[in-house]
């Protein structure tokens, strides 16, 4: 019997899915708009230095590739299942576009991050 | 013939989700889902500016500083808050059961953990942003 990939794609929408609900809206309130706000008064929170020092960091680097990729393949899989929903009927057009779309933000974040340094 | 001549009547099917409240929530769920891909995308393109050196890093923090930018990530905060809403209300039904003391875990309290994690998890993100700050 052929084994079925459905796990991979299931188990990458949950860990996606959790934590875009532990981390989602802090992140979208501190990225998008506090710092751009300038909260706290003045902050340099994002700064160029700061932020180069917390992509180098393992840690730090590890966090940012693991949000940006699994945010996008959450995503990515709840959206191919919802085109149904709304009319459109999904082949491997559609799969395409959006598992594909989900590894080339993967690769892109990947390769920026490596390209990055350490 | 029309389609409706050979097969007898068809229910439309445009519009479906807005008959019913219950269908309403599943789609506002199931929509959370472009927000988190938007979200995605800008920090993806957030990285390779930074690999990109200190201007173009300066041009993305630019451009989240313009009213789109901020209209947009409001909707994006409100996207996070039903995603989360709603994952926790479901965790119920897609985690393994649980036993405690030959009880099984009660739906509510798997939802407020999830919550609760939230909730650490947001101040302990802020109590690092402020003491960098």
């Amino acid at each position: 019997m052929k084994r079925s990939n459905a796990p991979i794609f299931w188990l990458l929408f949950g860990a996606g899915g959790m934590l875009a609900a532990l981390f989602g809206p802090v992140l979208v309130l501190v990225t998008g708009i506090a710092v751009p706000l300038g909260w706290p008064a003045g902050s340099g929170v994002m700064a160029y230095p700061r932020m180069l020092a917390f992509a180098q960091n393992g840690l730090g680097k590890a966090f940012l590739f693991a949000v940006i990729a699994l945010f996008a393949w959450h995503a990515a899989h709840r959206i191919y299942h919802s085109l149904h929903d709304i009319g459109v009927h999904t082949g491997t057009g559609a799969r395409l576009a959006c598992y594909g779309s989900a590894l080339a933000i993967t690769l892109v974040a990947a390769w920026s991050l490596l390209a990055i340094g350490f | 013939m029309s389609v409706a001549g050979r097969g007898g009547y068809r229910r439309p099917m445009r519009g479906w989700w807005r008959r019913d409240p219950f269908f309403m929530r599943y789609m506002a769920r199931e929509v959370t889902a472009i927000g988190v891909a938007a979200y995605a995308l800008i920090l993806c393109i957030g990285v390779v500016c930074l690999s990109l050196g200190e201007a173009a890093w300066n041009g993305w923090l630019a451009a989240l500083r313009s009213p789109a930018s901020l209209v947009l990530h409001v909707l994006l905060l409100i996207a996070m808050v039903v995603h989360a809403q709603s994952w926790f209300e479901i965790m119920p039904k897609t985690m393994p059961m649980i036993f405690i003391g030959g009880r099984r875990l009660a739906a509510l309290t798997i939802t407020r953990t999830g919550w609760a994690a939230t909730a650490v998890v947001t101040l302990a993100v802020l109590a690092l942003f402020w003491g960098f700050a």
